[in-house]
């Protein structure tokens, strides 16, 4: 019959427990991207000192390369270098840029916003369409299935850089509607957004689709049209909620993915930002910027996550499935 | 006046007609049945009233009251249903939104039809609940749909079918997977809206389960009525062959061994050992906890060769925890299982493996017992050589027009199959090592009644003919009793009562057996 009739109990842990594990999780990842990075930037050839006095064309001489060493404890063995770093990285401290010579926090502060609020609006944009598409392919029958599926598909094989050069190509230098580069307002932020939510809604709007068609088809969906329910009502008070699940699951992806997308997009539009300042970073060897950078998208990553996991037990507070023996149905 | 008039309605799916030549009326605090197997159209039938097919629908007249619903506007459709015809879906345990509270359901049929406050709807949902028979019914009303047991979903979908009073209630399947005596509240439920004054629908396989409500029977098969009348002169006088095959296929109340389907009976075969007091499979003092639930407690039985032992209880009784204890992949904490009368629950896996093939096990859900991938003939194949063959043999088609199956159907995959055929697929599979032992779990419980007398007159054949002894797990009352020699009533984990069957159902020595022996639905 249908209740389990061997299953154990569904364990729920307690808040607090949760939590701990969740910072512990934190602090370790934190931990380990910091390690990777730091050595990973170390195996690009080239010497860290000639880039904090301006990359190999600035032809210094040994004794200020010397002293730069000096400065910077670069004439440290390598594994001393680490501990150094992670004793200040756990004060706080993020060092300072060897390109910009100010605080990796300050540069970290001044670009974060920007990247946030491209991201933000992507992710904003990227739902809307992909719920459109969704939508429009669940009740314009099958002609409407079939168009949406092949934008979906399209979309989300987009390269961003082919996205982004497209986009200018037609908005810009053929109908002249919108400017090339990302100027300030929000006329400057219409084509980055474009190039980062067109691939994002292709792909969410796959997950969203399957979801709200599985949820359309159901019986309770049935039963709530049997009630009187309009098709406005059926869409919005049941099978949204059901479609929204998984898309949300896709969150934190979405979020990685838009960083990654951020790099390419700030470069292309000259749109100042975290990406945009990675990439340079990265060019210049500039390794405390480089691991800031890392640790400041980690972060963000992670708590996009524990956020999308309350905002998942909001949503569907059923408890997660045990692995334990499950009664017939 | 007559609620509703149906003549001669069709109904058909891009040009594939499914229902055609339906005719029926329903009087005003009437309750008329629609009854027949899986597909043969009453669903969608009943669906046609509410606008609600999803095909296209034609008919001579499809009236409810002073409605043509052929001509109603979409709007117009919207205001009848769940105000003036309720609908309870098939499928108690999914037509309920699984990530709501189960009061906003019934508090949707107020806010579509009424101009209540969201205070009064959420009081008068909770009034609903109780009314339907839900206890505690504010603090139900909170609940998701997964927090509630079937019966208290069931009846929460009622409660949201009548929460505008509607002159007809349609009820698709009402009972199907609840136990008997939850079924056999449902059913007291939906007795007591007919009583008064509501017009009730009703659709179901099963002809005992109708005819306690049904002052009128529509037989459906395969699209098409194929008698109708007052419910007495069809279940006493039957017309036509296919009713006639319908009342025949309830075993409730038939003598063990007697056919409930025309197909002659196996001939007992000469080499097999045959029925005797060897016991086969016992047990003694098992006991099984999950944490720090018991789920087992304290169960013994003994298992003759040729023989079946029934074990009979509700959900969560414990009876298929004694399965997984008897099949030993649940080790117990304490008692033991003895197979042919050597150990077999103390033993380790690698000492039981090549005992296995001694003990095999068939389950409600066949399908999804089957690896996806395989196909019927590479299943079969896989059993009757122990894992290390999937090629096509002529076994193979041996097993398989043993067990009534087509050989033709070696190459299809279990999915496509209709429900009767998978289970024959699990029991030829089962059956293919040469057990002495079958542990039948629920196998026929998720079966139309004219299916599920197929597959126990081919468990009763396969006793016969190869001498097998069967463990029989169910909550159906009518089923046990047609099938078992022994039974064993258990509630809660613990044995209630265990004797011969005919004496146990003769003479129910507790309480809780004479309750459930009296809430099963019976014919007439």
């Amino acid at each position: 019959m249908a209740l389990p009739v061997a299953a154990a109990p569904p364990v729920r842990r307690g808040p607090l427990p949760w939590l701990l594990l969740r910072l512990g999780g934190v602090v370790f990842v934190l931990w380990a991207v910091a390690t990777v990075t730091f050595f990973a930037i170390r195996l690009i050839p080239g010497d860290p000192a000639e880039a904090v006095l301006g990359g190999p064309g600035s032809q210094a001489s040994a004794a200020a390369l010397a002293q730069v060493r000096a400065d910077y404890g670069l004439d440290l063995p390598l594994p001393l270098q680490y501990l150094h770093y992670l004793g200040r990285l756990a004060a706080g401290d993020l060092g300072r840029s060897y390109s910009l010579r100010e605080p990796v926090g300050a540069v970290i502060g001044q670009n974060l916003g920007g990247t946030l609020l491209l991201a933000l609006l992507s992710l904003l944009t990227a739902a809307v369409i992909a719920l459109a598409l969704a939508a429009w392919s669940t009740r314009g029958g099958r002609w409407a299935s079939a168009v949406t599926w092949v934008l979906e598909v399209v979309s989300a094989a987009l390269p961003h850089f082919w996205l982004a050069i497209s986009l200018i190509l037609l908005f810009s230098t053929t109908l002249g509607w919108l400017p090339p580069v990302s100027v300030p307002g929000p006329a400057g932020l219409v084509l980055p957004v474009l190039t980062l939510a067109i691939p994002l809604a292709g792909f969410l709007g796959q997950v969203m689709r399957e979801s709200l068609l599985d949820a359309l088809g159901s019986p309770f969906v049935l039963a709530a049209r049997a009630r009187g329910e309009s098709e406005a009502g059926v869409f919005w008070r049941h099978a949204l909620r059901h479609a929204a699940i998984p898309a949300i699951g896709l969150a934190g992806w979405a979020f990685g993915a838009l960083i990654s997308g951020a790099v390419v997009v700030e470069t292309i539009f000259a749109r100042p930002g975290i990406g945009r300042s990675l990439l340079s970073a990265v060019q210049l060897r500039d390794v405390p910027l480089v691991i800031g950078v890392v640790l400041v998208v980690a972060l963000g990553y992670m708590l996009v996550t524990t956020l999308t996991d309350l905002a998942d037990r909001l949503i569907d507070p059923r408890p997660a499935p045990t692995t334990a023996h499950r009664g017939r149905s | 006046m007559t609620l509703v008039s149906v003549r001669d309605l069709a109904v058909s799916f891009g040009g594939t007609t499914v229902v055609s030549g339906v005719d029926f009326d329903i009087e005003a605090g009437q309750c008329v049945a629609l009854v027949g197997e899986s597909g043969s159209g009453k669903s969608v039938t009943a669906r046609a009233l509410l606008g609600l097919t999803g095909g296209s629908v034609n008919a001579a007249e499809l009236r409810f009251h002073d409605t043509d619903l052929r001509s109603a506007s979409p709007s117009r459709l919207r205001r009848l249903r769940g105000r003036e015809i309720g609908f309870v879906s098939q499928g108690a345990l999914v037509a309920l939104d699984p990530l709501r509270p189960v009061g906003r359901e019934i508090e949707d049929s107020l806010r579509i039809h009424t101009r209540l406050g969201a205070a009064q709807r959420r009081a008068r949902a909770i009034e609903l609940l109780a009314e339907a028979g839900v206890p505690q019914a504010a603090e139900r009303a909170a609940q998701r749909p997964d927090e509630l047991s079937g019966g208290l979903r069931q009846r929460a979908l009622i409660a949201s079918a009548i929460a505008l009073r509607p002159r007809l209630l349609i009820a698709d399947e009402p009972t199907t997977a609840l136990d008997t005596t939850v079924q056999a509240g449902i059913l007291d439920l939906l007795e007591s809206l007919r009583d008064a004054g509501t017009a009730i629908l009703l659709i179901s396989h099963d002809l005992a389960v109708v005819s306690r409500l049904a002052s009128h029977l529509v037989v459906m098969s395969e699209g098409r009525v194929v008698e109708s009348g007052p419910a007495e002169r069809v279940l006493a006088e039957p017309r036509h062959p296919y009713t006639r095959r319908l009342i025949a296929a309830v075993p409730t109340d038939r003598p063990r061994f007697e056919r409930l389907t025309d197909r002659p009976a196996a001939a007992p075969a000469a080499d097999r050992p045959q029925a005797s007091r060897d016991v086969v499979l016992s047990a003694t003092g098992l006991r099984r906890e999950f944490g720090s639930r018991v789920a087992v407690d304290g169960v013994g039985f003994a298992l003759g060769r040729g023989k079946t032992l029934g074990i009979v209880g509700e959900s969560g009784s414990g009876k298929t925890t004694v399965a997984r204890l008897v099949l030993a992949l649940e080790r117990p904490d304490a008692g033991e299982v003895r197979l042919l009368g050597r150990p077999w629950s103390t033993l380790t896996e690698p000492q039981r493996r090549e005992r296995r093939p001694g003990i095999g096990a068939i389950y409600q859900d066949a399908l999804s017992s089957f690896d996806p991938r395989l196909t019927v003939g590479q299943i079969l194949a896989d059993a009757l050589s122990g894992g290390r063959s999937r090629r096509a043999s002529p076994e193979v088609v041996a097993l398989m027009e043993s067990v009534g199956l087509q050989a033709s159907l070696a190459s299809r995959r279990p999915r496509l199959l209709s429900g009767g055929q998978q289970q024959r697929v699990a029991i030829a599979r089962a059956i293919a090592p040469r057990p002495h032992i079958l542990v039948c779990d629920e196998p026929v419980s998720s079966l139309d009644v004219s299916v599920q007398a197929q597959v126990l007159d081919l468990l009763d054949d396969l006793q016969r003919s190869l001498g097998l002894s069967y463990l029989f797990i169910t909550h159906d009352l009518g089923v046990v009793r047609h099938m078992s020699d022994d039974l064993l009533v258990m509630r809660h984990g613990r044995v209630l009562e265990a004797g011969p069957t005919e004496s146990v159902f003769s003479r129910p020595r507790h309480d809780y057996t004479r309750a459930l022996i009296d809430s099963a639905p019976r014919l007439g």
